[in-house]
């Protein structure tokens, strides 16, 4: 809860500074996936950065998501999925989908 | 997200007021449950998110929504700053509880002995009457003595407590119900009470029984049936 409080302070203390904020939300799972629905990314243009949805691992592909999205694309909802099944195999920590919504904070 | 969306929730966190963030995953119409209002499918869906503090993804009339509940702690009130309350105070605070310890017996009740506790050493009738639990709330009686407990208790069954505990023995417990029984508490409201409190993990020690006490009352938590 705690955690949640800061990242939604943190994003509220940023839009104010001026920066342009995205929030990325993960909104469904399947499988083993380290972050539970409801875990937040919050990024800006300027490359800042905090919180997560996943272990690390599809973070870049969500940064891109939220330039376009903060260049004004619509909000999008991304999957992310592990079709290799050898990635089970080696006991990857993100085996598993994940579905994560990103949107801008306006 | 808007920043006005973003600021009511703040303020609904702050205030420690259960609310529930909708998203349209569509377009991203966003709602604050209960403040906005949601059509009925998903009204019953945020209800039933508050109470299970789980986000989840949900269908309604066709449209895939994201129900993101933010809940204010659970909270554990512990009647008795005994022993067995200073072992399980910090580790009901590591599992998530925000844990008020209550006990008018002012040599108990010290900052000493539960650093980072909150505490109260009024009557537990007034404390509980002032902390109004609900259905969040956890209410543990740990003093033996029926002049602190019993008042506890009381108010605990008239309220929403998701789980009652009171630590005593078989015996102890029956002249309880006696008594509970006696002040007007039906059969079926006096069955809500833990007793004798914690889970029979042969626990001896004042640290094994508060584990006993947190299993149980993680297992009411979350809906298993140990």
């Amino acid at each position: 809860m705690s955690d949640t409080t800061e990242l939604l302070d943190r994003a509220a203390a940023w839009a104010a500074a001026g920066e342009d904020v995205a929030i990325a939300t993960v909104v469904q799972t399947w499988g083993s996936s380290p972050r539970p629905p409801g875990s937040r990314l919050i990024l800006t243009r300027s490359g800042r950065m905090e919180g997560s949805v996943s272990g690390g691992c599809i973070e870049g592909a969500v940064a891109d998501a939220a330039r376009e999205v903060l260049d004004g694309a619509p909000p999008k909802t991304l999957e992310f999925g592990v079709s290799d099944e050898q990635a089970w195999a080696v006991g990857l920590a993100c085996g598993g989908r994940v579905k994560v919504f990103v949107e801008r904070l306006s | 997200m808007k920043t006005e969306t973003l600021s009511r929730l703040r303020a609904a966190i702050a205030a420690k007021r259960p609310v529930v963030l909708a998203t349209r995953l569509a377009d991203g119409e966003q709602r604050l449950w209960p403040e906005d209002a949601l059509p009925a499918p998903l009204h019953a869906a945020a209800e039933e998110a508050a109470i299970s503090d789980k986000a989840r993804t949900v269908e309604a009339d066709g449209e895939a929504w994201f129900l993101h509940p933010h809940c204010p702690p659970l909270r554990l009130l512990v009647v008795g700053a005994v022993h067995i309350a200073q072992a399980l105070a910090p580790m009901a605070q590591a599992a998530g509880f925000a844990v008020t310890v209550i006990d008018p017996r002012r040599a108990f009740a010290t900052a000493d002995r539960f650093p980072g506790v909150a505490l109260r050493d009024d009557w537990p009738d007034e404390a509980m009457a002032d902390l109004k639990p609900d259905s969040r709330t956890a209410v543990v009686t740990l003093t033996h003595d029926p002049k602190l407990d019993d008042p506890a208790l009381d108010a605990a069954l008239r309220s929403e407590a998701f789980y009652i505990g009171a630590l005593g023995s078989t015996r102890t417990h029956a002249k309880r119900v006696a008594r509970l029984k006696e002040a007007g508490h039906p059969d079926d409201a006096i069955a809500r009470i833990h007793a004798p409190v914690g889970l029979d993990i042969g626990a001896v020690t004042a640290p094994e029984i508060a584990v006993s006490i947190l299993a149980e009352l993680v297992a009411v938590r979350r809906g298993a049936t140990p």
